[in-house]
């Protein structure tokens, strides 16, 4: 019984990283209707950013973090200005191929600069203490404290897109980007504000992301999947149901790696398959 | 208020198709004859040519013409790949017969399938269609008598010699190609071609123009899965070893779209012009391994951006060309034959990329 519930809690924490991550995907694809092949290769990026903040210029780690929030903003800002606005249109296809580009090119430059070797950012013990429970299961302190980061996440998503200016200008240019003009909000800089605050998303995902596991260059794709995978089990619109479509398909994972390691992410993979199949709309779609 | 009978013809052909036609036979001559006079590198390097060919075919039919962007046609190379592994080693048929099987399998296959995919659209049924291709991928990679995650052997091939084997593969190559071609070219050129370019254009309107964009939608899916599953089937007949992570590779979809981009997004000649370059980049620069791939990146990117409609599409806008003409158009009899230029204005105003409903 206690294997039963251990799995569910080890996936729920697994999940709120998923969770994590599909937050950023679930707001670009829900203000631009963009779809960003290159999300998980860009939490990877900032990985190997922070890593390199904090091993080649020795900035310790509570300077790096903030400071890799202030670049993520920059950087989401420029690559939404520059690049992709050119091709944030209805048609799916240009946006694709440029982030698929963008994907191969992140995961190169990487490999080139810092090898192919599994990183991981060191936190001085933090990443294995746990928090004990009866019935010998144990809370990891790190995946505790993103289980709660995702919260403050989401909720401060939520909060953004209900109450403020920002959020309604997100909203009716998601909407309609023509008409958005005519009341002086400016869709360019609204996309870009956009992708500015998921890249913020994408800085504090990856710095949980590192402090947790070894990552390497080409770790991007699989992130992608679990992002997109976890906005679709949880329904589209919704930052809610995108936080519990990533505790689902945490907890898919945690089963599958139970039964047998090789089938953990198939079994995921699997659960998202099946939502498409029987409820397509996700356990907590948006109407409208 | 000149009224007068002008003379005018429909036509088809232009001139620089029937040359491209003259040019096409000759090349195929040419590599018939490979394996009489050319090394053991070029039959290889040809049949992966074909390989990388008829997947960028029919990633451009399913995105180009379908309107489908997949980032998962690499589930149907593989599936091709190991159908004509398991008939050939266990079924012990001849591996050359089990590549035409195993893409109906793979068609058989695409049918449940798409019923899946095709509940997404857009930039999310890209995605949807990767995580298939993933579960493909990972399923086929915990089987352990097809070799597990580090694949398997062709042994149907076993005391059959070398030189017969490259040259029966390069021919099977040949004969792929060449029908994977000439069947698309005639598929477009029909009233069910039209259809397509109208669907792809808009959905909405081609419906209200009787088009079925459903069961479309699914015969242009299954034919791009078969296709695929060709070029899967015949590279691996070549390799003679296969994989999981080779077979179902992303990296397989990835190049076809550069492929496509660069040679020219829904034409029946970007492909090849693309295949063609992404080869000879292949050949010269890939020494340079991770750079070669950014390159190959930022150029995709570039393309994209400034010149979507790629190298064929700048082309044939730019000089009217079209070997492998889809559209009819109007040839007026009473010009001089030495005013070419009207001939070309007629088929650009005519071409089949214009956005507009079907014309007779």
């Amino acid at each position: 019984m206690s294997s039963i519930v251990n799995i569910v809690l080890q996936g729920v924490l697994l999940g709120a990283l998923y969770a994590l991550f599909a937050m950023g995907q679930s707001l670009v694809f829900g203000v631009m209707r963009l779809t960003n092949t290159a999300h998980g290769d860009f939490i990877v990026l900032l990985v190997f950013v922070l890593f390199a903040l904090t091993n080649w210029l020795h900035v310790p780690l509570w300077a790096a973090v903030p400071l890799l929030v202030v670049i993520a903003f920059g950087a989401g800002y420029a690559v939404q200005f520059a690049v992709l606005n050119r091709v944030s249109g209805r048609d799916p296809l240009p946006s694709l191929v440029v982030t698929f580009g963008l994907s191969i090119v992140i995961q190169n430059l990487l490999q080139e600069v810092f090898s192919a070797d599994p990183r991981s950012l060191a936190t001085g013990g933090f990443e294995s203490m746990s928090f004990p429970l009866p019935g010998g299961i144990a809370l990891g302190l790190l995946p505790l404290l993103t289980l709660a980061v995702t919260i403050v996440a989401t909720l401060a998503l939520q909060w953004i897109f209900a109450r403020t200016p920002l959020g309604r200008a997100f909203r009716a240019t998601s909407d309609d980007r023509e008409i958005v003009q005519l009341m002086g909000v400016s869709p360019r800089r609204t996309f870009a504000l956009a992708m500015s605050i998921a890249f913020v998303l994408i800085a504090i995902a990856a710095t949980l992301y590192g402090m947790r596991t070894a990552v390497s260059p080409s770790d991007g794709p699989a992130l992608l999947l679990y992002a997109f995978e976890a906005v679709i089990i949880g329904g589209m619109g919704s930052f809610w149901g995108t936080f519990a479509g990533g505790l689902a398909l945490g907890i898919a994972q945690q089963i599958g790696f139970y039964l047998d390691p090789g089938w953990g992410i198939w079994l995921g993979h699997v659960l998202f398959l099946a939502v498409l199949t029987v409820r397509p709309q996700g356990f907590f779609p948006k109407t409208a | 208020m000149n009224m007068r009978e002008r003379g005018f013809e429909v036509r088809r052909a232009t001139r620089a198709s029937r040359v491209a036609v003259l040019l096409l036979l000759i090349a195929a001559v040419i590599v018939a004859s490979l394996p009489y006079w050319a090394g053991r590198d070029t039959l290889r390097d040809f049949t992966q040519i074909a390989a990388y060919l008829v997947f960028a075919l029919m990633w451009n039919l399913l995105a180009g013409y379908g309107g489908m962007v997949s980032i998962g046609q690499q589930a149907y190379f593989g599936i091709g790949g190991y159908a004509m592994l398991i008939l050939a080693n266990y079924g012990g048929l001849s591996p050359f017969i089990a590549v035409p099987i195993a893409a109906v399998i793979a068609a058989v296959i695409a049918v449940p399938v798409s019923r899946i995919a095709f509940r997404l659209e857009g930039g999310y049924f890209a995605i949807g269609t990767w995580v298939i291709g993933e579960v493909f991928r990972l399923s086929v990679a915990n089987v352990s008598w097809l070799g597990g995650g580090s694949g398997t052997s062709l042994t149907a091939f076993q005391g059959v010699p070398r030189s017969l084997r490259e040259s029966l593969t390069l021919w099977t190559a040949l004969v792929i190609v060449a029908a994977a071609i000439g069947l698309l070219y005639l598929f477009l050129r029909s009233k069910r071609g039209l259809a397509l370019t109208a669907m792809r254009d808009n959905a909405v309107a081609a419906n209200s123009q009787g088009v079925d964009v459903e069961r479309t939608r699914l015969l242009v899916y299954l034919v791009s899965a078969a296709g695929t599953a060709l070029a899967g089937g015949l590279y691996f007949v070549g390799n003679l070893r296969i994989s999981p992570d080779a077979a179902f590779s992303v990296n397989w979809t990835a190049f076809a779209i550069f492929i496509v981009m660069i040679g020219g997004l829904g034409t029946l000649e970007g492909p090849i012009i693309g295949t063609l370059i992404f080869f000879l980049l292949n050949k010269f620069l890939s020494d340079f391994g991770t750079w070669y791939l950014v390159g190959l990146g930022a150029l995709a990117i570039v393309v994209t951006m400034f010149f979507p409609q790629g190298i064929w599409g700048y082309v044939s806008r730019r000089f009217g060309w079209q070997l492998f003409p889809v559209a009819r158009h109007v040839v007026f009899l009473d010009r001089a034959p030495s005013s070419t230029r009207g001939e070309v204005i007629d088929t650009i105003q005519s071409a089949h990329s214009a956005p507009s409903a079907p014309h007779p």
